[in-house]
């Protein structure tokens, strides 16, 4: 089936249904209670479980539930609606249970707002729960790029038995592109009979099987923290996934930009490119695992002066740019979060001062007096 | 067919609701404690025990059972 | 006529880490031989709270899931709602269920989820050391209630199975207790019905069962059981209180 347009929102809903996702348990929140819109007559046109629950505390557990049985099961919400389901989030990683979550992210902190922000990357990548534990994060940054990870993120949770987020923003919930769902992004579910609570006669097997995280002995928990961790080193290591933008070129900044922001940094290098003034961009396309290495390197071409990163937040990948670069450049933050996206103009001035050597960002993270 | 009463004194922790239930007061605490540190309960007069069961319904451990046993009627399977 | 009696097949062999006179041993006990009684062990998905009863897990042969602090209801809504087919059934506290988790209960009985809730009523938050819990007793004193739960600060105890049969939704409510042998097997013929109604599809079902807390009332088993008739009797009264047949 060819190209359609879609908004968003409704883009991730058909999508879970392609990747051979059947069941979606969800709570309304502006900017993204399209998707449940869509899900509630969509999901039974394909005989799918619909569910709204009563809260997203709720909704995390039924998540939680659906997943430990051994169905995939997927809830979109946001920001607000994500802390909500910390918890929840922290018990399926805990039990190793796959299962994706959707965050278009909305201004924050508290009420915030129901305009595009990016201010949810701590929560997405440094645990909105209690515990260690880590999740895979996705940053899309276009209507067709969401639906793939959506699709990507089914299998992604069975291969690490872990929770896997998509981090969007209100934009890419609510703009309408093209988008097509690839065939082959279908997936069948993994085998889960050694540990999901299926009913023994489902699996044939006199032996029970028990869906838990307490570990009361002290070695067996930090065993159970040992194995999740094994986990989270394994996605550093195969799951990293980035795009560069004029890396080619001599740039002589390094903007580090992730979804809807990243495409106006795009414009922004293209202008700049044609004013003379080369300019790099890396997108991050996970957030967890982070592109560490690919950052360090761009950031050492020799012609690089800087690295900012441009973010709808007050400064967050900052931190784990500031991480990557490991002082062998100087690094910048910019952003805005109240709703209103940075245009093009603002990047490119923003880039221009650091090209010229003066930062001119109040409170960003290279003043350290 | 005789029916076999049985206390697991390991299992049992003591709590003396099935000595208060019996009516025909068979049950006793036993004097001596089980290896997790209980006394146990235990029949002080099993000729009085009519396997009514009601010992077994009260006990919350399912320490209590009757079993049937083809030996003779006195219960001593 | 001799009885036999033995150990339900569903129930496990292992000791359980209740206190001595606890009666959430009888409970697990009727809930055991309901699902072997049905035939349906190998089908059914047990949930457990936060709580005394954490580890019932240990203590029963089928699958079994382990809930956050009154999440149960949520969880067995997405076993129930994803495998109709398996029978779920949640085993809860009063901290568990009426405290934190009331949302959670609420919502699951006025959908009408097809799942069987055992909520075990002993005035206290166990696990925990015996602290108030909204099942407490006027009066009543605890770890946080020194003085005794003052109904003017804290209001009254919560008649959770009254509350859950005002819902409109068909579902069986009932509530049992297991201070003897003659209420024990009344309370397993609730738990059974429960259990029937969820085997059919018929309707959400729940049974209270008033239940005791000899180490956290600081009394004998035999004084709690006697506090029990005594004291929460009157309050919480007994019976059916909802039935899909209504």
């Amino acid at each position: 089936m060819g190209k359609i347009l879609m908004k968003g929102n409704e883009a991730i809903g058909e999508a879970a249904i392609r990747a051979g996702c059947l069941n979606y348990f969800a709570y309304p929140i502006t900017p993204q209670s399209e998707v449940a819109e869509y899900l509630s007559w969509r999901m039974p046109e394909v005989g799918g479980v619909f569910l709204q629950g009563e809260s997203e505390v709720a909704v995390g557990y039924m998540l939680f539930g659906a997943a430990g049985a051994g169905e995939r099961v997927f809830t979109t919400s946001s920001s607000p609606g994500i802390s909500l389901m910390s918890e929840a989030i922290s018990y399926i990683a805990a039990a190793q249970l796959p299962a994706v979550f959707v965050n278009i992210i909305r201004g924050g902190p508290g009420l915030g707002g129901i305009l595009p922000s990016q201010g949810d990357y701590f929560q997405a990548t440094k645990g909105g729960g209690h515990g260690d534990y880590r999740l895979l994060v996705m940053a899309p940054a276009s209507v067709q790029e969401t639906a793939e990870m959506v699709m990507q993120a089914f299998p992604l949770a069975e291969k690490y038995r872990n929770p896997v987020m998509i981090l969007g923003d209100g934009l890419i919930g609510q703009m309408m592109e093209p988008v097509e769902f690839p065939d082959h992004l279908r997936t069948a579910p993994s085998n889960k009979d050694e540990w999901a609570s299926s009913g023994m006669s489902t699996r044939g097997s006199s032996r029970r099987n028990l869906v838990k995280s307490l570990f009361l002995d002290p070695e067996t928990l930090n065993n159970q923290n040992l194995l999740l961790k094994a986990k989270y080193d394994r996605m550093k290591r195969e799951e990293v996934r980035y795009e560069g933008y004029n890396l080619q070129g001599d740039y002589r900044v390094l903007i580090v930009s992730y979804g809807t922001m990243s495409r106006v940094c795009r414009t922004a290098v293209d202008n700049l490119k044609a004013q003379g003034l080369e300019v790099g961009l890396l997108r991050p396309q996970t957030l967890f695992p982070f592109p560490e290495r690919a950052i360090r390197e761009a950031a050492g071409k020799s012609t690089c002066r800087a690295v900012i990163s441009i973010e709808m937040s007050m400064g967050q990948m900052v931190e784990d740019v500031e991480r990557s670069v490991r002082g062998i450049r100087s690094v910048h933050w910019y952003g805005k979060c109240g709703g209103d996206v940075p245009t093009p103009e603002e990047i490119m001035e923003v880039v221009r001062d650091l090209d010229d050597g003066g930062c001119q960002t109040p409170g960003c993270i290279c003043d350290k007096e | 067919m005789a029916h076999q009463h049985h206390i697991d004194t390991e299992r049992c922790k003591g709590c003396g609701l099935c000595v208060a239930v019996c009516p025909k007061q068979v049950l006793d605490i036993a004097e001596t404690v089980n290896t997790r540190g209980y006394f146990p309960a235990y029949q002080a007069r099993p000729e009085d025990c009519v396997r009514c069961a009601l010992c077994c319904t009260m006990c919350p451990d399912v320490a209590i059972t009757i079993t049937e046993c083809d030996s003779a009627p006195s219960g001593a399977c | 006529m001799a009885k036999t009696f033995t150990k339900p097949r569903s129930l496990s062999d292992q000791y359980t880490h209740y206190c001595p006179g606890c009666t959430h041993g009888v409970i697990h006990r009727l809930v055991a031989e309901t699902i072997d009684e049905l035939g349906v062990m190998e089908r059914t998905v047990g949930i457990a709270p936060v709580g005394c009863a954490v580890l019932a897990y240990n203590y029963f042969n089928c699958d079994f899931q382990e809930a956050a602090h009154g999440r149960a209801p949520a969880m067995a809504t997405g076993i129930k709602r994803v495998r109709p087919d398996l029978v779920v059934f949640t085993y809860q506290g009063d901290g568990d269920l009426a405290s934190i988790g009331m949302g959670e209960i609420v919502h699951a009985a006025n959908r009408g989820e097809k799942f069987t809730t055992i909520f075990v009523n002993n005035a206290v938050y166990g696990m925990t050391g015996g602290q108030m819990a909204p099942t407490t007793m006027p009066g009543q004193r605890t770890t946080t209630s020194p003085a005794g739960r003052d109904v003017q600060q804290v209001g009254m105890p919560i008649k959770v199975a009254e509350l859950l049969a005002a819902l409109q939704t068909p579902a069986f409510i009932s509530r049992q207790t297991v201070i003897d042998p003659k209420s024990i097997r009344k309370a397993k013929q609730a738990i059974r019905r429960a259990f029937e109604y969820q085997v059919a599809g018929r309707c959400f079902s729940l049974v209270e069962v008033l239940s005791t807390c000899p180490t956290n009332w600081g009394k004998t088993p035999l004084e709690a059981v006697d506090w029990v008739r005594d004291t929460m009797l009157p309050y919480y009264p007994l019976g059916d209180l909802k039935t899909p047949e209504d």
